[in-house]
């Protein structure tokens, strides 16, 4: 068996993006200040030194401007891996995604690809300004054409990561921020990719089922963890990943063992990605449900500004009493 | 026959009044009153002393990070002071000394870097919005504030700001040329301190000047000393001046620098030299100022001493103002997030609220049971 490394989820972005430009000469790296800077996050540390202005980028201030050329560099052969330095502000840059790199191999019917990687940091819980903490997953993940993932942690941000960027369609890579130097975990030496399009179930269990992704992920699995040392229940725990396309088979595979179903996420509720899992497991697995479905999320509002961020936020104690309410019901 | 060269009439210009080492160009001097200068520049002294403390605020835990805006004082001031109370200000995020001018409290600019959406209601009395993240988007809110002004027929400006970097958004070139076509008054400002974040501009754009841009939008452009207070004031008076006699928009580049870091948050030894830095330093634009009146009598060094203390206290006040404010049952209140959001209030966020309460009165009680969390709150952050 090959070895693991130790490492926090920023260091895991940047082994992956390292790796990524070292084998494949038609990867490219580009964004605002992901050069000498080493991007805002110091996510691209390293990158410019080692591999040069020509495949490490620092553009103009434009996101329109970015996302627009790496289409036209994919289609021309190039895999870009680009940076928006915020996911707030890919906004920018929605019309080319949505428009273009969601669409040219349907309307060429196969023939022209965009290969690209739109990656961004995203979500609350680090006291930033305002339009620096929204998740606006469930926008993107609404585009069809797109594909969008989010890790949870350092293991899944490196395979994934490698996993969009060997992909041959567009893929929207969220990186939930606040886990950036959160906690350390063992990332294998040798290179994985996690299928995208696939959930993963972290903890098996009886009672009730568990889903979640990105940072509340990490919450969900707090608030699990307390439960089951506090109180006599059993609890499955999946991490989504892949929110586009969806892994429902895994979650209703769960749920018919469970019968019992929260779904927890940060962005907000209405026609969020929580109502998505719903109508599936309503639509494949409804007679196995024995309590209605909570979801513990973020409300129908802009982000607060921080001094009000954690209000806004699923913590534990709203899953666990999510959890509790559902096992009971 | 066939080819031609096609005349571009639009030349631009290069404006400095008053120079690093206080010479002025007595022929372009402004005639503005003592009272005038002075004001001028008790509020770049007060934008800078502000910008000061609230870095400390920073470094101590007692204010989130933000855009510091030391050095963009005289591009601020010298473009506020050349409008009038009706006319509209919409800045992006390093005009505070021109936001103090225009009457944001102290209180409400350090609430707004402390997190608080109380922090970005405008004063009254003035036709100003709050600071704009987004960049360059603002500037097509002046374009169509502009268009109103027109529609309305009402003899007024919109001033507004961007960096340098910024102007590489679409927004920006579709505000100029909006603003253009419809010979809206805007006065485009420009603040060049020469990075966004670690960029430079040689990197942002394939041209000589920023100011050259609002050739291709025909419109009148000039570059200016950013650090001159008074040749900031003169290129703005005069676009405004046009601007209100029905000539449409200008774009003024200031050309400075940021003394400090881009926020609080990064290190611009990465990206910037120290010789280059040092110049530049040499450049600033209080200091200048200072001199000038002086010389001019406008104030003595007594005066200036008294003028910065009194600064200081009203610093000192502001930043206790807005820690009582703070701690206020008002803007403690987590509830108020779904207050504002619609005219009207909707049944669905009317629920949303009244899960939030009975969630805050669970923990509540929780509390108080001793019935302690302190394990599963902790993951959420
Ligand atoms: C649309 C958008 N993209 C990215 C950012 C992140 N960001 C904040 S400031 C900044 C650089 C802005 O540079 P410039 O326009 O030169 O203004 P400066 O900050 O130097 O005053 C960037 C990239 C943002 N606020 N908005």
């Amino acid at each position: 068996m090959a070895g693991t490394k130790e490492m926090n989820m920023a260091k895991a972005i940047n082994l992956a993006l390292h790796e990524a430009l070292e084998r494949d000469e038609n990867v490219v790296v580009m964004g605002e200040d992901v050069g000498y800077d080493e991007g805002v996050f110091r996510i691209t540390e390293g990158l410019v030194q080692k591999y040069g202005e020509k495949r490490v980028i620092d553009t103009p201030l434009a996101e329109a401007g970015i996302m627009g050329t790496a289409i036209g560099m994919s289609i021309y052969g190039l895999r870009p891996v680009c940076e928006i330095q915020f996911s707030d502000f890919a906004n920018y840059a929605f019309n080319q995604m949505e428009s273009h790199a969601a669409r040219f191999r349907n309307r060429t019917r196969g023939q022209i690809k965009t290969p690209l990687v739109m990656r961004m940091p995203s979500g609350g819980g680090i006291r930033a300004l305002e339009h620096h903490s929204e998740s606006r997953e469930a926008t993107w993940a609404h585009v069809p054409g797109l594909k969008v993932v989010m890790p949870s942690g350092p293991r899944s941000a490196r395979a994934l990561l490698h996993s969009a960027i060997q992909d041959d369609d567009a893929v929207v890579f969220y990186e939930p921020k606040s886990l950036y130097r959160l906690f350390k975990e063992e990332v294998p030496d040798e290179i994985e990719t996690f299928p995208i399009g696939k959930a993963q179930v972290v903890k098996e269990g009886k009672d009730l089922t568990v889903v979640s992704f990105g940072a509340s992920f990490r919450v969900a699995l707090d608030a699990v963890e307390t439960l089951e040392e506090d109180q006599d229940v059993s609890i499955e725990l999946i991490d989504l990943l892949s929110i586009s396309p969806m892994d429902h088979a895994t979650i209703c595979k769960s749920v018919e063992k469970t019968g019992r179903l929260v779904v927890v996420h940060e962005g907000p509720r209405n026609l969020g990605i929580a109502a998505e899992i719903i109508a599936r497991v309503n639509e494949n697995a409804f007679l196995s449900l024995e309590a209605p479905v909570k979801r513990v999320t973020g409300y129908d509002v802009p982000m607060p500004y921080f001094s009000k961020e954690q209000f806004f936020l699923p913590d534990a104690d709203k899953v666990a009493l999510a959890c509790m309410e559902t096992i009971k019901f | 026959m066939p080819r031609k060269p096609i005349e571009i009439t639009e030349k631009i210009e290069y404006l400095s009044i008053l120079d690093e080492n206080a010479n002025v160009d007595a022929k372009l001097e402004p005639k503005l009153d003592n009272a005038t200068l002075k004001k001028m520049y008790r509020f770049m002294l007060l934008g800078r002393r502000t910008d000061e403390r609230m870095l400390k605020m920073q470094r101590t835990g007692r204010l989130g990070t933000f855009p510091q805006a030391s050095g963009h004082e005289a591009v601020s001031i010298g473009s506020v002071s050349a409008i009038e109370k009706t006319d509209w200000h919409i800045p992006a995020y390093r005009e505070l000394a021109g936001m103090l001018y225009r009457g944001w409290s102290l209180e409400k600019i350090i609430l707004y870097w402390n997190g608080y959406e109380e922090g970005a209601v405008p004063p009254e009395g003035v036709n100003d919005l709050p600071y704009c993240v987004p960049v360059a988007s603002q500037l097509l809110h002046a374009a169509g504030v502009g268009m109103a002004m027109n529609i309305k027929g009402d003899k007024k400006v919109a001033l507004t700001y961007f960096g340098d970097g910024s102007s590489s958004e679409g927004d920006f070139h579709e505000a100029l040329n909006f603003a253009s076509v419809f010979k809206a008054p805007v006065v485009f400002v420009c603040q060049n301190n020469q990075y966004a974040i670690s960029v430079p501009l040689s990197k942002q754009m394939n041209c000589k000047t920023l100011a050259q841009r609002a050739v291709a939008y025909g419109m009148p452009g000039i570059k200016v000393d950013g650090n001159d207070v008074l040749a900031m004031y003169v290129a703005t008076k005069e676009a405004v001046d046009r601007a209100k006699a029905g000539g449409g928009p200008t774009l003024v580049e200031g050309l400075t620098y940021r003394f400090t870091p881009h926020t609080t948050a990064d290190d611009p030894k990465r990206y910037r030299s120290e010789d280059e830095s040092k110049e530049w330093f040499g450049k600033e634009p209080l200091t200048r100022f200072a001199k000038y009146l002086q010389n001019k009598g406008v104030v003595t060094a007594k005066e200036l001493e008294e003028m910065e203390a009194e600064v200081d206290a009203e610093i000192r006040a502001g930043i206790e103002r807005s820690e009582t404010l703070s701690k206020s049952e008002e803007l403690m209140n987590p509830l108020a997030m779904f207050d504002y959001l619609y005219g009207e209030e909707t049944e669905h966020l009317k629920a949303q609220k009244e899960e939030l309460k009975q969630y805050l009165e669970h923990k509540k009680k929780g509390k108080k049971q001793q019935n302690h969390t302190a394990h599963a709150a902790g993951s959420a952050k």
